[in-house]
């Protein structure tokens, strides 16, 4: 019967923030849209590296560079060949997915740390990589959509109209960002409660015991990886569908290791917990600009917070959430006397 | 008054309560013995005397309530728990094994009592040089009992020291055990699966089950007790 | 064919390499001390290192002596890990390592956000701990900082190894990275012991700092400094504190050798702009081929 009221809870908590996010750009600035939309793009990426660090526990400090695929992908396809920008997404998802499940490949020989720095290597090494083949890249200088096919970028003209109704162009990314998020959302939700989603949690609990209890370590470590790809693919190919333009410095390391403070911040393990990770990543930046516009600032503050999170809740938000929504069990005996 | 007292003693391992309420003695120069079932307690108890797991209810020793200190302040308050398993540092060598054992000691006492130690186990003084981890199952049972010698203890908690032992082994680590008690006075609380040779060694046992004091008596009433017979005796 | 080999040039980059390795051996001592203590790798181990060195660069401003400066900055160092560990590390002690490696992350970001805040992003210029003239080894032009600098690492990485194999601190540390647990029964204080660790850990960071600062050093020089560090633990063996100064080493004679293979005559070299892709290869082969390293003993997958 309590299951059944949390789950009642739960659908309720999801009902109403649908109904938030479909109103929300009613009640905010224009321009403030395209931040939303931005925190969608994070969301998603996140969402994507939730599935291969906190369920199948196979660390990625490589995501940045998954995104970078996509994102290239999606500029690319643009520039170099002609296609509608949002056509480009899926594309954009399928090939990151691809490169993700070859990333996969060497995560069989490695764990923890030494697949982190790996991973980590070859985020520090994408910029290097996109500046060699200009030909596909622009090289250093990248491609600007907006020079070489400004008729295939959609609502360039300021305004997008969609069944009769006519957006801003930021509506229509935020739009565009946010119902491609859930669908992905569901999608995840729906991966992970299923066969797959078991043997994911089993590898990451331990691939030892997963193993001799037939789950193929491969198979599913290589596929964790690919799915996790296509979700930064589709990220990185909406930033530059929003962008309108890409470099080899829009993806640096950076990148990769604030996508994985922002899926810890947000709860390894927790899907709902993204969406704080999210808003976390997209937001914090500017609440540290509000705090003070001096060097290196921004950094103290999301430095501190990072840490201040990590000690105050070391499950996320999501673990947070699930602390509160259950209840409390008997105090932890305090020590005697 | 007893060297060591628990009185309603609980334990829990997050939300599996492993002691009920445990009351229990030692007293100086005693050898006491804890048997029982695997999952009955027996370890939790030496862990809740230790301040290795966290607990409730009263632990006195020496006159002093130790409930809720740590293993660190514990071992400075001259109790040695020798853990299941032994706990010695496969890769330290023997000589640094023993010297750790000193680490709770104030300075320069710690070269006598190695000498002593080595005497009493010549075996350790001829492998002072090798990693502990090479020695056999034995004379690691030997060394971690020589380490906790190492601390100059008033209590010695032993937790399972025939585990994994040959009985000929087994044998003489307890008359060791009986030797030390015996010339030195050392008090003893010894946790052990083996009843027979523990009700030998000891004076008085306490026989736990699910958490509780189920008997409880000196070693030879537990000897001649009914169930205690049946069920850990095999007679 | 002629093979125009210039024996000393390139005898000059392998001393030179020793050199930068010797300081890449530092952090990577720093780094390995405190993943073999908590089984977790501080990111923040070139950060604090920057730090420290401008405290010393702001003390030499205020007039003190550069010596006295350097003394004052390794004290400082070392208390101050002390600090970071009981305060930040302390209360995630017993949290995934994952956790423990984002408050690293975390840290990296507070102290280079500290650094640009307190002081202004010019380059800062530190006079060198040693001279700069060169001294002539067997006909070779040798530099006296690089001498200098190797005998620092090989002093340092020597007092460390002083200190754990024969004084009782040493040991505790030791018993408390096999297995703390036991220690604790023992009555050694753990908790102390890793404040330890990490304070040794930072004053070899700050050593580290001093001797990369000159002859000048802003906020994000320790950066490449901390992933050449990287590829010399990796190289090494990152739980293996003698991995972590033979693979430094071999790492900075390495990277000095491949940008200057025209002194052996090829006639062509590695770009020296290609230093850091080249320590980013030399960590994908060692993970690709042997992950534990040359030294190293850890179990790399999770089996």
């Amino acid at each position: 019967m309590k299951a059944v009221a949390r789950n009642a809870v739960r659908v309720l908590l999801i009902g109403v923030a649908i109904a938030v996010m479909i109103v929300l750009p009613s009640y905010v600035s224009d321009f403030h849209s395209r931040d939303l939309a931005q925190a969608g793009v994070f969301f998603i990426a996140i969402v994507g590296l939730n599935i291969v660090t906190g369920y199948a526990g196979q660390i990625s400090l490589g995501h940045g560079a998954l995104m970078a695929i996509g994102g290239y992908t999606t500029a690319n396809l643009v520039a170099h060949h002609g296609l509608r920008d949002v056509w480009t997404i899926p594309l954009a998802g399928l090939l990151t997915g691809v490169i993700g499940l070859l990333v996969g490949l060497p995560a069989l020989r490695l764990s923890g740390l030494y697949l982190a720095l790996a991973t980590f290597g070859l985020s520090v090494a994408m910029p290097s990589i996109l500046k060699h083949f200009s030909g596909v890249t622009g090289g250093d200088l990248g491609l600007r959509l907006v020079e070489e096919a400004p008729d295939k970028i959609t609502g360039l003209s300021g305004t997008v109209t969609i069944w009769g109704y006519t957006l801003t162009q930021n509506h229509f990314l935020y739009y565009l960002t946010w119902s491609i998020a859930l669908v992905l959302l569901v999608a995840a939700w729906a991966l992970l409660r299923s066969g797959t989603g078991r043997a994911f949690r089993a590898i990451r609990d331990s691939e030892l015991a997963a193993e001799s209890f037939g789950v193929n370590r491969a198979l599913y470590k290589t596929l964790a990886f690919g799915i996790s790809g296509f979700y930064a693919g589709v990220a990185g190919s909406l930033l530059v569908v929003s962008a309108e333009i890409v470099n080899p410095l829009s993806f640096t390391f950076l990148l990769s290791i604030t996508l994985l403070v922002g899926t810890v911040v947000g709860g390894l393990g927790s899907l709902s917990g993204m969406i704080v990770g999210a808003f976390f990543l997209e937001y914090l930046p500017d609440l540290s600009d509000r705090v003070s516009r001096a060097p290196g600032v921004a950094s103290i503050v999301y430095g501190a917070v990072i840490i201040l999170v990590m000690i105050a809740l070391p499950g996320g938000a999501g673990g947070a959430l699930k602390r509160f929504s259950e209840p409390l069990t008997t105090r932890l005996y305090t020590r005697s006397q | 008054m007893p060297l060591l007292e628990l009185s309603g003693v609980q334990a829990r391992y997050g939300a599996l309560q492993a002691l009920h309420g445990i009351n229990l003695t030692v007293d100086e120069g005693e050898i006491v013995a804890v048997l029982g079932a695997n999952g009955a307690g027996k370890t939790t108890t030496l862990r809740a005397v230790s301040g290795t797991v966290k607990t409730n209810g009263n632990i006195v020793f020496g006159g002093e309530r130790i409930g809720g200190h740590g293993p660190e302040a514990v071992a400075r308050e001259g109790i040695a728990h020798v853990p299941e398993g032994r706990g010695t540092f496969a890769d330290l060598t023997v000589r640094e094994n023993l010297r750790l054992g000193a680490h709770v000691r104030p300075r320069g006492k710690a070269k006598a009592d190695y000498d002593r130690v080595l005497r009493r186990f010549p075996i350790l003084a001829e492998r002072q040089r090798q990693a502990a981890g090479t020695l056999s199952g034995g004379e690691q049972q030997q060394l971690a009992l020589a380490r906790a010698l190492m601390q100059r203890p008033k209590l010695l908690l032993l937790d399972e020291p025939s585990l994994g032992l040959a009985p000929r082994v087994v044998a003489e680590i307890f008359r060791t055990v009986a030797e030390l008690n015996e010339e030195d006075g050392l008090s003893v609380l010894v946790v052990e699966q083996n009843a027979n040779l523990a009700l030998e060694t000891s004076s008085r046992a306490y026989v736990l089950e699910v958490g509780r004091v189920a008997v409880a008596g000196t070693s030879a009433e537990l000897r001649r007790h009914e169930s205690v017979r049946r069920s850990y005796l095999g007679y | 064919m002629v093979f125009a080999a210039d024996w000393a040039g390139f005898a000059q980059q392998v001393v030179g390499g020793l050199a930068s390795g010797g300081i890449y051996a530092m952090l990577a001592l720093a780094l390995v001390l405190i993943y073999r203590s908590t089984g977790v790798v501080n990111f923040a181990q070139g950060e604090m290192a920057m730090f420290t060195t401008f405290l010393a660069w702001a003390l030499v401003q205020h007039g003190v002596g550069y010596w006295g400066a350097v003394a004052l900055t390794v004290l400082i160092a070392f208390a101050g890990g002390i600090a970071l560990e009981r305060v930040i590390i302390r209360p995630v002690e017993r949290a995934p390592a994952l956790t423990i490696a984002i408050v690293t992350l975390g840290l990296f970001f507070l102290l280079n956000g500290a650094a640009f805040w307190i002081w202004s992003p010019e380059q800062k210029y530190l006079r060198s701990a040693f001279s700069t003239r060169p001294v002539e080894i067997a006909g070779v032009q040798i530099s006296i900082q690089d001498l200098g600098v190797i005998a620092v690492a090989v002093a340092a990485a020597t007092l460390l190894a002083v200190l754990f194999r024969f004084t009782k601190v040493g040991l505790a540390m030791r018993a408390v990275v096999a297995n703390p647990d036991s220690s604790r029964l023992l009555g050694i204080r753990v908790g102390w012991m890793l404040a330890l660790g990490w304070g040794l850990a930072a004053a070899l960071g700050s050593v580290a700092g001093l001797l990369t600062a000159s002859p000048s050093f802003d906020q994000s020089f320790m950066q490449p400094v901390l992933l050449y560090a990287f590829a010399g633990a990796i190289l090494g063996g990152i739980d293996s504190a003698l991995g972590a100064v033979v693979g430094s080493l071999l790492l900075g004679v390495f990277l000095n050798v491949v940008t200057s293979l025209d002194t052996l005559g090829l006639g062509w070299t590695i770009d020296n702009d290609l230093r850091l892709p080249a320590a980013l290869a030399v960590i994908l082969l060692v993970l690709l081929i042997r992950p534990s390293g040359l030294f190293g003993t850890a179990q790399v997958t999770r089996a």
